[in-house]
C-alpha cells in the first residue's frame, strides 16, 4: 500500500529542480516518500528511481545507508531518547529503561496502537541541555524518567504536546515533510534560544563583559554612537 | 582577568532574533555590503590576514582553503556549508542557526562572493526539525529582500543557495562524504588527492565550511581585521564558542577569546556540581583524546591543546565528575564509531566492531589485563589506516583512557564488574552530595 501520487511525483519534480543535477535531490526525495508512506515503500523507492532514471537497488542502497529512513512504519510519534554517553551518563540510560519498560517496545519498534515508536539516537548536538530526547525530531531537553514516562503518556493520550524550544509536536509523516523542503509555517514559533544557549551571554550582561569594540567599521552604523568616540 | 566576547551569540537574547527584522536591527547583512564593495579577491585577502581557522574541528586556516580554489575552472564553484553537527559534545551550531540563521546566510553570501560560488548549499542534518525551519524561513526572507537571488543589492551579483537536509549519518559531517552524500550517494569519504577545492561537488571546485567559520566572516568584513586579532593569540586568533556540558553547574554555550582555559570557563560556569570533583573531559568532542584535571590551565586554543596530547576540534567540552566510569563512558562512545563507520575502510568497519566486544567484557568485569594490550593493538591498526578522520578519532577516547585511567580498567576484571554505581552519575539523582 502507498499514498504516493501524482501530486507526490509533482513534489518529487520541484525537489529535483532545486539542486543543479537531479541525483542530489534524492535525500530529500526519500524524506517526502516517508511524509507520504511513514516509512520507506517500495512504491517510493521506484518512484525515486523513475524520477532519477537510477534502478531501485541504487536508490535502495542510499535507503539503506542513514539512519533516518525506516523499513517499516513508525509511530504518529516518533520517540528517540539520546543514548550517547554523555546524555547516558547524565539520565539518558535510566530513561530508556523506564521508556522501553513502560512501553513493552524497544529499539526500532513501534507499539501496537501505531502511535509511538522507539529509537536510541545518536548525539543530537544539544548535550547542554542533557539528558535529551526528541520526538519527531524536535527537542525535548533536560528530561528525567519521570518526565519522560509523563511525555509518552501525553502523546499517546492525544493532547497537545509543545517541545520545550520549539513548536506543538507534529506527527511523524508531517516531520518528513518540512525536511524534504516543503515548510509547514512554524517557523516562528517557539523560543529563539534556550536557556542554556544563554547561559555565557547572561554572565556576560551580567559582568558587563563585550566584545571589543573596532576602531572603525567597514560601514557606519547609528549603533557605535552610543558606544563613543572610538567610531569616528 | 579573562572575560567572555560574545559576538555570534551576541543578539540571542532576542526574542526575535532569528527574524530578518532583528537581525537587521542590530548591523544585520551590513558586512554584506561591505563586501559587495570590494573586489572578490580582496575578501579572500582580508579573511586571510585575519587569520580565522575552521571551527568545525580540523582548524585549517579559512582564507588559505578559499585562495586553493582554481582561477580558470571551466566548472562552476560551489561554496557548502558544513551544518552536519554531530560530533558527540558538540552543540554550538544547532543554537546559532536556531537564534541567528541569518548570521550563517551573511557569511554565506560573502564566502560565495569571494570564491565567486553562484550556487550554495547548507548541508543540515535532518533530525533538528525545528532548525531546519528556522533556516528555511530565513532563506525565504533574505531571497524576498534582495539579499539572495539574481543581482544582489544592485551588484551583478548572482547566488542561489539550497537548504539541504541529511538523514542521520555521523560520517557526513567528514567534508567528502558529505559531498558524496550531496551527490545523493551513500555518505563515503573519498581519497584524496584531488581536494574538494580541485574536484569538489559534481567534481567542480567546492569549499566546504562549518557553520561556525562562515558566520564569524561577516564580522570580520564588518569589524576588521585589527579588530578580530585583537582576540584571541597570534596563531589562533578571534573569538569562538565554547560549548560546556555535563557534570556542570550551568552547561551551555560561552563564548569568549580563543585561549580560554577550562579553570576559566568552569568558574564561568558555576564549577563541578556540589560535592563532585572534576575527573576527565574533552577538550573538543569524543574524537579528541581525553584530559584530566591536570589539564585545566593549558589554553584551549589550536596550539595549547595540541601540546597537551588532544586536539581543540569543536570545543566540545564534556565534563564528567568521580562519579563517571570511565571505562562506560569509552565504551559508550566507541560503540558510536562502530555504529556510525561507513563500512568503506576494513580496519574501521572491523576493528571498531572488536573494540566494541572487548569494552564491554572489560566493563562486566570478564576481562584480563592481555586485553588492555588487544585494546591498544586494535587501536595501532585503526588509526592512520583509513580514508578519514573518524578511524583516528574513534580510537581517541580508548588509548587517551588507557593512558590516564589503566588503573580503572584493572579494577573492573579485579572487582568482578563495574565499581560504579550509574544511578550516582545522573543528573536527577537524589545521592549525597548532588542536594537539589
Amino acid at each position: 500500500m502507498t499514498a504516493l501520487d501524482d501530486k507526490a511525483r509533482a513534489e518529487m519534480r520541484e525537489i529535483i529542480a532545486r539542486y543543479p543535477q537531479p541525483r542530489s535531490a534524492l535525500l530529500p526525495m526519500l524524506h517526502l516518500v516517508q511524509a507520504y508512506d511513514g516509512y520507506v515503500t517500495p512504491a517510493g523507492i521506484e518512484m525515486c528511481a523513475e524520477e532519477l532514471g537510477l534502478t531501485e537497488a541504487e536508490v535502495s542502497a542510499v535507503a539503506t545507508f542513514y539512519t533516518m529512513y525506516k523499513r517499516h512504519p513508525m509511530g504518529d510519534y516518533h520517540v528517540g531518547v539520546c543514548t550517547n554517553t554523555l546524555c547516558a551518563i547524565m539520565g539518558g540510560d535510566a530513561i530508556w529503561e523506564q521508556l522501553t519498560e513502560a512501553l513493552a517496545i524497544g529499539h526500532d519498534e513501534t507499539a501496537e496502537d501505531g502511535t509511538i515508536s522507539l529509537e536510541r539516537v545518536e548525539c543530537n548536538a544539544a548535550c547542554d541541555y542533557a539528558p535529551v530526547m526528541v520526538v519527531n525530531w524536535e527537542f525535548m531537553d533536560n528530561q528525567t524518567p519521570q518526565s519522560a514516562l509523563e511525555l509518552v503518556e501525553s502523546l499517546q493520550a492525544g493532547a497537545e504536546v509543545h517541545s520545550t524550544r520549539g513548536p506543538r509536536i507534529c506527527t511523524w509523516k508531517e516531520a518528513a515533510r518540512v525536511i524534504a523542503g516543503f515548510p509547514d509555517g512554524l517557523a516562528q514559533d517557539g523560543v529563539q534560544a534556550g536557556s542554556a544557549s544563554l547561559a555565557g551571554l547572561a554572565l556576560a550582561h551580567e559582568q558587563g563583559w563585550t566584545a571589543p569594540e573596532p576602531e572603525s567599521r567597514a560601514i557606519e552604523s547609528p549603533r557605535p554612537t552610543s558606544a563613543g568616540e572610538g567610531a569616528r | 582577568m579573562s572575560t567572555l566576547t560574545p559576538l555570534l551569540s551576541q543578539y540571542w537574547h532576542e526574542p526575535d532574533s532569528f527574524t530578518l527584522a532583528g537581525y537587521e536591527r542590530n548591523d544585520g547583512y551590513k558586512g554584506l555590503r561591505a563586501a559587495l564593495q570590494r573586489q572578490p579577491p580582496d575578501i579572500v585577502a582580508l579573511v586571510k590576514e585575519s587569520g580565522l581557522r575552521g571551527r568545525g574541528g580540523a582548524g585549517f586556516p579559512t582564507g588559505m582553503k578559499w585562495s586553493f580554489i582554481p582561477k580558470d575552472s571551466p566548472n562552476p564553484t560551489y561554496l557548502v556549508v558544513n551544518a552536519d553537527e554531530s560530533e558527540p559534545g558538540t552543540c554550538k551550531d544547532i543554537p546559532l542557526m536556531l537564534a541567528s540563521p541569518h548570521l550563517l546566510i551573511e557569511g554565506v553570501i560573502i564566502a560565495s562572493y569571494a570564491i565567486n560560488a553562484k550556487h550554495a548549499f547548507i548541508y543540515i542534518r535532518g533530525e533538528v526539525l525545528h532548525v531546519i525551519r528556522r533556516m528555511q524561513q530565513a532563506v525565504q526572507d533574505a531571497y524576498a529582500a534582495g539579499y539572495l537571488g539574481s543581482d544582489i543589492l544592485g551588484s551583478g551579483y548572482d547566488l542561489e543557495l539550497t537548504v539541504h537536509p541529511g538523514a542521520g549519518a555521523y560520517i557526513c559531517g567528514e567534508e567528502t562524504a558529505l559531498l558524496d552524500s550531496l551527490e545523493g550517494r551513500r555518505g563515503q569519504p573519498r581519497l584524496r588527492p584531488p581536494f574538494p577545492a580541485v574536484a569538489g561537488l559534481y567534481a567542480s571546485p567546492t569549499v566546504i565550511n562549518n557553520v561556525e567559520t562562515i558566520a564569524s566572516v561577516p564580522s570580520i568584513v564588518f569589524q576588521g581585521v585589527d579588530w578580530f586579532r585583537s582576540m584571541g593569540s597570534e596563531k589562533s586568533p578571534g573569538f569562538t564558542l565554547y560549548s560546556l556540558s555535563g557534570h556542570v553547574t550551568r552547561p551551555g554555550q560561552y563564548e569568549g577569546p580563543l585561549g580560554l582555559t577550562l579553570r576559566e570557563l568552569l568558574d564561568m560556569a558555576g564549577g563541578i556540581r556540589d560535592g563532585h570533583e572534576l575527573k576527565f573531559w574533552t577538550p573538543g568532542g569524543s574524537s579528541t583524546p581525553l584530559l584530566t584535571a591536570d589539564h585545566l590551565d593549558i589554553p584551549l586554543d589550536y596550539e595549547g591543546v595540541a601540546e597537551a596530547g588532544s586536539m581543540l576540534g569543536t570545543k566540545a567540552l564534556q565534563i564528567f565528575d568521580d562519579s563517571t566510569c570511565v571505562v562506560r563512558a569509552v565504551a559508550r562512545w566507541v560503540e558510536f564509531y562502530k555504529h556510525e563507520s561507513c563500512g568503506k575502510c576494513t580496519p574501521c568497519r572491523e576493528g571498531f566492531w572488536w573494540l566494541v566486544q572487548i569494552l564491554d567484557r572489560l566493563e562486566e568485569g570478564h576481562g584480563t589485563e592481555a586485553d588492555l594490550d588487544k585494546l591498544l593493538d586494535l587501536s595501532d591498526n585503526i588509526a592512520g589506516r583509513s580514508f578519514c578522520a573518524l578511524a583516528d578519532g574513534g580510537i581517541a577516547p580508548v588509548t587517551s583512557s588507557l593512558q590516564h585511567f589503566r588503573d580503572e580498567y584493572i579494577r573492573h576484571f579485579e572487582y568482578g564488574g563495574c565499581p560504579f554505581d550509574p544511578d550516582a552519575s545522573t543528573l536527577f539523582t537524589q545521592s549525597a552530595g548532588a542536594t537539589t
